[in-house]
């Protein structure tokens, strides 16, 4: 009996966490290329708070370019945050949340799909479409592979970090606010490296030393967000 | 197998500075329907999440197989089947999408039975539309299909019956049959009364608290 069952133990484990890592990846983008209005909601306005800065802040070519890196950062960084709190919270309406949390099947690997899901559709859009809204603010030609390398090792950290605060919420019936509270704070380390990352580009400065330390945010994240998220899941399904 | 399948001892909650059960303590045994009974609000979908593990908000002991639940948490849910009060069924995603990402989370499940199960609670020809657009009793005719995918000894149900049409309930009457049969156990909370089910024990929660 014991042998039977760690055969069959055995067995799930060879099946089991990487089947489903690719399924839930697959279920959550199948999702959102279905709801179309929120795949792109990120990315307008990622557009429009870039267009918001020539027209009340100057027009003028050289001031803009010397706000380029912290604005497109922060404009990066405030669509992230105004995706994050759909992440669970469909999951959380229709039950499939509560299914989620009673699987035998590891939390840390759906949660960490769920989120790479999220990224691709905010973080690794934007990623994509800052060059092109770069030359809004005439950021020049130099800055773009340190502000494309920045946002690729950085909006993953912001995704899982933001993820932890919409676990956190996921109950409560307005969270968006309270994401943003609990959240931004933890958001300043990858703006600071971030926009550094980018200037030095500008400046042709080497730009290796933020892009590490981005890349050391983006691996304690890695290990350490996905316990945080699920715990959080797990509290707020229980209150 | 000798003892219980799960035990309570000396359950304790409360909501919102409301007693809802107080010294709860029974067992459910191998081939046993347990019905929960009481009326709105008397904590009857409460105590389905405490025993499906959903919810920590109690106090007592949950023994599942003779170990302290909190200890065997894997093995357990390995061989939980649990319908809770919202479906689990994605509005977007059709009847099929929905079931096959079921089968991997629970991975001791054949996703190849998934179009024979679809058709079991009759949504055949209904497998590539989006649920969204079925009725709200084919709506929970999917997540009800996992009953026929599932090997899980313990099934907790929490009104399995809503918004199901006679001929649907009749069905699922006769497969929790075969279930109890099989020696699997039920759990489950109606307003309608079980028919042709012998071993039906209810569990009143009026009487419980109450303050």
């Amino acid at each position: 009996m014991a042998d039977l069952l760690t055969n069959a133990a055995a067995e799930q484990a060879q099946i089991g966490p990487g089947g489903l890592f690719m399924a839930t990846l697959r279920r959550d983008l199948l999702l959102s290329l279905r709801r179309k209005s929120e795949l792109v909601n990120p990315l307008i306005f990622f557009l429009m708070v870039i267009t918001l800065f020539p027209l009340g802040v100057s027009p003028e070519p050289g001031f803009l370019a010397q706000l380029a890196p912290g604005a497109l950062w922060v404009a990066a960084l405030l669509a992230t945050l105004l995706s994050m709190d759909a992440l669970f919270r469909t999951d959380y309406d229709d039950g499939s949340l509560e299914q989620l949390l009673l699987s035998p099947q590891p939390l840390f690997i759906v949660v960490l799909a769920k989120v790479l899901a999220h990224w691709m559709l905010s973080g690794l859009a934007l990623t994509l479409v800052a060059p092109v809204i770069a030359v809004m603010l005439f950021l020049p030609a130099e800055g773009m592979p340190g502000l494309m390398l920045s946002l690729l090792i950085g909006t993953p950290t912001l995704s899982l970090v933001g993820a932890i605060g919409a676990a956190l919420t996921v109950g409560l019936k307005r969270g968006g606010v309270l994401i943003s509270l609990l959240v931004l704070p933890l958001y300043i380390p990858v703006l600071i490296f971030g926009t550094s990352a980018v200037q030095a580009a500008v400046t042709g400065l080497p730009l290796g030393g933020y892009l590490a330390l981005l890349g050391a945010l983006l691996a304690l994240g890695l290990a350490l967000a996905p316990l945080a998220i699920g715990a959080a899941l797990r509290i707020s399904v229980s209150g | 197998m000798s003892g219980p399948m799960l035990q309570v001892e000396n359950l304790f909650c409360e909501r919102d500075d409301r007693v809802l059960f107080d010294g709860l303590g029974f067992s459910v045994d191998a081939g046993e329907i347990v019905q929960i009974e009481g009326a709105n609000g008397s904590g009857k979908t409460t105590l389905l999440r405490i025993l499906s593990g959903l919810s920590r908000n109690y106090e007592g002991e949950i023994y599942w197989r003779g170990e302290p639940i909190e200890r065997v948490r894997d093995q357990f849910r390995r061989e939980l089947l649990y319908f809770g009060h919202q479906p689990g069924v994605k509005a977007l995603l059709t009847p099929e999408e929905n079931l096959r990402w079921y089968c991997a989370l629970h991975p001791a499940l054949d996703a190849s039975r998934v179009s024979e199960a679809l058709e079991q609670v009759g949504l055949r020809g209904f497998e590539d539309v989006p649920c969204h657009s079925l009725s709200a009793g084919q709506h929970r005719r999917v997540s009800l299909a996992r009953l026929y995918l599932s090997d899980a000894p313990l099934w907790i149900l929490d009104e399995p019956f809503t918004a199901i049409d006679k001929r649907g309930v009749a069905a699922k009457e006769a497969l929790i049959g075969r279930h109890i049969a099989r020696g699997g156990s039920v759990i489950l909370t109606t307003h309608q009364d079980l028919q042709g089910s012998s071993a039906v024990r209810a569990i009143n929660l009026d009487r419980q608290g109450g303050t």
